[in-house]
């Protein structure tokens, strides 16, 4: 599954990120996937954790959202979301003439980190009242 | 403190960036690759074989590089055309990266061959998300596969430049529906011509050398609706 081969891109990426900035602990990844990008989201997670283990992203949580595919005709001006499998011609016109507006991101849009090296910042013991 | 930063990366940059480089410099050696996708057992290997022959019969400069998980028998069958061929074995990887195939071709083959034929790994889904700096996509089905193969693989199928439908010689026996399965490569990727081939009794092989010259050549190829957004 090439799910291993893209969630070793990510942590690459966002290793690189936080090495530039300075950064040690990596709290969250946010993945942007479309429903066409051809990735199985539960396979990147569980290939992500196997990725992190021993690099500056270990311990971080990925938050996946997915982008639904959309299309759209400009002859006929209408907008449809394609579906999986997807339907690629004008449901309107039947023509070719058909851009994909969404669905197929494959993207990092953003990452959490502390940034501060004296706020240790993960989960700090909650002080014990009473 | 905690602080969100907006990274907007496609995580496969590294392999476009990788494969934009590649294809700039295949072009400066005069060197066209094609990209072979289909499941494993499709035909790939039959119809290379097939397309080197009448390569070789044309005088058109060719080669072949097949990727596996393992084995070098589809080197050892496309070797018999004589032409340079050259097995990559991809150590457990599901299917051939820019970066991967830019090794593999660093002073191999000749410079001015035209066609480099690259058979992917068989496998519709994976070798999918990889541009390997090809001029012509091309994805293969066999007739005994069902006609549904192109719904169950939409981004292998969308991002065909050409669709090619092998052992045509064996359609009636096991009453492959052409029609229907055209109709499915057409949901997924409008405007995509479909071919016909059979290595077996030679018909229709001619059709991927054309195609592959053409694009060689800077005939414009199809533009797959999937393939004008990413990232
Ligand atoms: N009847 C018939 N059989 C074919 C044809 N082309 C290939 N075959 C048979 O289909 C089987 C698989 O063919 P290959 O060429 O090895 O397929 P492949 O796609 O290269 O397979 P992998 O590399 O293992 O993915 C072999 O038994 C071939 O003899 C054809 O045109 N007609
Ligand atoms: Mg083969
Ligand atoms: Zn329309």
């Amino acid at each position: 599954m090439h799910e291993m081969s893209i969630a070793l891109a990510v942590v690459d990426q966002v290793g690189e990120a936080a090495r530039s900035q300075g950064v040690t602990a990596v709290r969250t990844v946010r993945l942007l996937i479309g429903e066409l990008a051809g990735v199985v989201p539960d396979a990147l997670a569980f290939s992500f954790e196997l990725a992190c283990a021993g690099t500056a992203v270990e311990g971080a949580g990925l938050a996946i959202e997915t982008v639904r595919a959309r299309a759209r005709c400009a002859p006929c001006d209408g907008e449809w979301a394609v579906g999986v499998p997807p339907r690629l011609a004008c449901p309107l016109c039947g023509r070719a003439t058909v851009e994909l507006v969404s669905g197929r991101e494959l993207r990092i849009a953003a990452v959490e980190w502390h940034d501060d090296p004296a706020d240790p910042g993960v989960r700090e013991p909650i002080s014990q009242e009473g | 403190m905690c602080r969100v930063v907006e990274l907007q990366q496609a995580v496969l940059a590294g392999n476009d960036a990788a494969a934009g480089i590649l294809r700039g410099e295949l072009a400066a050696r005069g060197t066209s690759v094609v990209n072979i996708l289909s499941s494993p057992g499709s035909g790939k290997t039959a119809l290379l074989e097939a397309e080197l022959l009448l390569a070789r019969e044309r005088g058109v400069t060719a080669a072949a590089l097949t990727a596996d998980l393992a084995t070098e028998n589809d080197a050892m069958r496309l070797a018999r055309s004589g032409l340079p061929v050259k097995q990559v074995l991809t150590d457990g990887l599901c299917h051939l990266e820019a970066d991967m195939l830019a090794g593999h071709l660093r002073g191999w083959p000749a410079k001015d061959t035209r066609l480099v034929f690259v058979e992917n790994v068989g496998n519709l889904v994976c070798p999918a998300s990889y541009d390997l700096g090809e001029t012509l996509r091309v994805v293969l089905a066999s007739v005994t596969e069902g006609e549904d193969k192109p719904l169950k693989y939409p981004t292998a199928f969308g991002l065909a430049h050409l669709v090619i439908v092998t052992k045509t010689d064996i359609a009636e026996a096991v009453g492959f529906d052409e029609a229907a399965f055209r109709a499915n490569v057409e949901q997924v990727n409008p405007g995509v011509d479909v071919a016909l081939c059979s290595a077996r009794t030679g018909a229709g092989t001619g059709v991927l050398l054309d195609r592959a010259l053409a694009a060689a050549d800077g005939t414009a190829v199809h533009m797959p609706v999937m393939a004008q957004a990413r990232a």
